[in-house]
């Protein structure tokens, strides 16, 4: 287990590069933040192209390293983000590879990869969120059917969805992490209503998935039922691995961007916002060397990203705040106009320390599987 | 930890961070060494008497290749690198190891005596000298130097003549002509700060573990875990970057690495502190000890400003 490259990742990465730059000229313009089936179109249409040219299973089929060099490439080139493949690809994907059945993974697994279907996440609830297993969603076995009622939240990309995977309650009995089950529900089955919630950036990134009698064939079970805590946590532990390459990339070249601008605007001169940015420089090479880390540690546990993952999540997600409040104090007056660069980044950068665990949930993951402390309040 | 490949990152060097068995044997060979011969009632005692530098263990050190660790072999050297250097160095912060140990290591090969122990050397650092009394040379022009009731009872300061004690410093930038400090004593002092981030943790979780209030410990309370959990973050964060630092010696990883590894070292002695409560504002217990090591590492090289600079530049560059 080390971090340098093969001869076969160097030349993967080379002959990415070439693709990339081959390609991506011939992208069509992103559409606007508003036009979800636009959004969705566009972003199938980038994992199209991926699939063609034979990078589409890169998250699931091939090494961290691979991986990594992946992420990093694409996001250098200003390549699309995997958008509404996020589920998809990153989620829903990975669970069903590892836990499907031979027919699940045929049914489900191509659509993703091919570009032609978008799978949305419904796990959280209006009343289960860092507590996740205290969903209430509930599912009672009807026939070869189940019959799901309840309420999802926070469900990103649900109303361009074609499959939704949700955790749901099959034992009300049982401990609460053992009477839990993973299906996969169609977003066009009756009794599902979708409600957009606006976030404080204005824009509907996700809404509120309202449940009355769905039926959900018992088939689309995956897992055995009430095994769906365990099943979910194999999906989680993607979300916190390898996920954040690309942002990292991303922040330090928004780092230079923003230090660019300060030498343009003669904000430059300040000598405390100088040395905010070179704290923050000093920050961000330590993440992406972090990362290289924890994709290193991945590789050698087979693939699924250890707790080191959340010490990286914890530090990034302030950082991120941090590098968009740097940007606040490089726009000046600038910075309370949305249509600047940087203004609306600074408003997303606030859920960072809230979505995929919150810090605070971080924090008893550190405390309590890496120092060993004792459980508690 | 070491280089590796080519560097596929433009301006990037691939680092490999999993020790080698070689230097995870060094690593603990350094350990095994100080928790013998610098264990807790040397250090006690150490504190008891002020200015007096052990130099028998001075010696000791330098029979294990302390000092010599990174010259040519013809030397009389071990021939190892910088990986290895940070390494022995974050042992030595973490227990606490006194003395101008930098100063030395640098000096090893220049000035006869450093490499095996038997000269101990200090260096002028801006406007302050440590262990001045004790060294057998003293690198930079001391003239007119005097003693400070020093901060940290284990590290003995003089303030040199370019600024009266108490004086107006005479410009907020270094004065033109002054040596630029040597990016690998920042490098090592980073090192040591890594230390004693990684040993202030360890103590800190320890009495969290088995100090009880409430009827249970008070790891158990959130607040006080949480505070564990944030000083781990900091410590693993600088353990990347000093360890990167040391593979590819570029000045702005060293930069970096100094500023996260300060960072890491005095927040974490103060969130030590804070978890320790009561014990933790006594002469007795040693978590003050690291904290005003760890104050007054961060002050070497003039403080963290031009480190911050150095960033900034290459942001533009």
């Amino acid at each position: 287990m080390d971090l340098s490259c093969t001869p076969e990742e160097e030349e993967f990465r080379a002959r990415l590069r070439e693709w990339l730059t081959k390609v991506l000229p011939t992208l069509p313009a992103k559409p606007s933040p508003d036009d979800w089936p636009g959004r969705r179109a566009h972003d199938l249409g980038w994992q199209r192209m991926l699939y063609d040219a034979g990078y589409a299973d890169v998250h699931w089929d091939s090494s961290p390293t691979t991986r990594l060099i992946f992420l990093e490439e694409t996001e250098k080139a200003g390549a699309p983000y995997v958008g509404a493949n996020f589920v998809g690809l990153l989620h829903a994907g990975p669970t069903i590879a590892a836990e499907g059945t031979d027919g699940q993974r045929a049914r489900w697994l191509p659509p993703i990869l091919r570009g032609e279907e978008v799978w949305c996440q419904g796990f959280s609830e209006p009343g289960a969120g860092s507590d996740l297993a205290a969903l209430r969603t509930r599912a009672w076995r009807d026939g070869d059917d189940y019959v799901v009622s309840g309420s999802k939240i926070w469900t990103s990309h649900a109303e361009v969805a074609d499959w939704c995977e949700l955790l749901v309650r099959t034992d009300p009995q049982a401990p609460k992490h053992r009477g839990i089950t993973w299906l996969a529900m169609p977003m066009d089955a009756d009794g599902i209503t979708v409600r957009p919630l606006r976030t404080l950036a204005g824009s509907a990134e996700f809404a509120e998935v309202f449940l009355d009698e769905v039926r959900v064939p018992v088939a689309h079970r995956v897992g055995a039922e009430n095994d769906g805590w365990r099943v979910t946590m194999v999906t989680l532990s993607f979300e916190r691995g390898t996920a954040f390459v690309g942002e990292v990339v991303a922040c330090r070249r928004v780092l230079g961007e923003l230090a660019r601008t300060a030498h343009e605007n003669g904000r430059w001169d300040d000598p405390v916002l100088r040395r905010r940015l070179g704290r923050l420089e000093a920050e961000f090479r330590a993440l992406w060397r972090l990362t290289q880390w924890n994709v290193s540690e991945a590789e050698a546990s087979g693939g699924v990203p250890g707790v080191g993952a959340s010490v990286f999540k914890l530090r990034y997600s302030h950082a991120r705040q941090e590098l968009y409040d740097a940007a606040a104090d490089v726009l000046g007056p600038d910075a309370l106009d949305l249509d600047r660069p940087w203004v609306l980044d600074r408003l997303s950068s606030l859920s960072y320390t809230i979505a995929a665990g919150t810090s605070q949930i971080q924090r008893n993951i550190v405390a309590e599987r890496i120092l060993g402390l004792p459980k508690g309040r | 930890m070491n280089r590796t490949g080519s560097g596929a990152h433009e301006g990037e060097i691939d680092v490999r961070f999993q020790l080698t068995e070689d230097q995870s044997a060094l690593k603990a060979g350094v350990r095994e060494l100080l928790e013998r011969r610098f264990g807790r009632e040397a250090l006690r005692a150490a504190v008891d008497t002020p200015g007096r530098l052990d130099r028998e263990l001075w010696r000791a050190l330098g029979d294990a290749g302390f000092f010599a660790l990174r010259l040519p072999e013809p030397d009389g050297g071990v021939a190892l690198g910088l990986p290895e250097a940070v390494l022995v160095f974050e042992e030595a912060g973490r227990a606490l190891l006194p003395g101008p140990l930098v100063s030395t290591h640098l000096a090893a090969g220049a000035v006869p005596g450093a490499a095996t122990g038997e000269t101990v050397v200090t260096a002028v650092d801006g406007e302050l000298v440590e262990w001045l009394q004790a060294a057998d040379v003293v690198l930079g022009d001391v003239s007119g130097a005097v003693p400070l009731r020093s901060l940290d009872p284990l590290t003995p300061l003089h303030r040199t003549a370019a600024a009266a004690p108490g004086g107006r410093r005479r410009a907020i930038r270094a004065p033109a002509g002054r040596a630029a400090v040597d990016p690998v004593a920042t490098l090592l002092t980073a090192a040591e700060q890594l230390g004693t981030a990684v040993r202030v943790g360890e103590l800190a979780v320890q009495h969290a573990r088995t100090r009880e209030q409430f009827g249970q410990p008070i790891g158990a309370f959130q607040a006080v875990k949480h505070l564990c959990a944030d000083l781990l973050a900091r410590t693993e964060t600088a353990r990347v970057a000093v360890y990167a630092a040391a593979v590819t010696a570029d000045p702005a990883d060293i930069a970096a690495a100094r500023l996260l590894a300060d960072e890491a070292a005095v927040r974490g002695a103060r969130d030590c502190l804070q978890v320790h409560g009561g014990m933790g504002f006594t002469w007795e217990a040693d978590v003050h000890l690291h904290l005003k090591r760890a104050w007054t590492r961060a002050r070497r090289g003039g403080g963290n400003t031009e480190s911050e600079e150095l960033l900034a530049a290459r942001l533009v560059a």
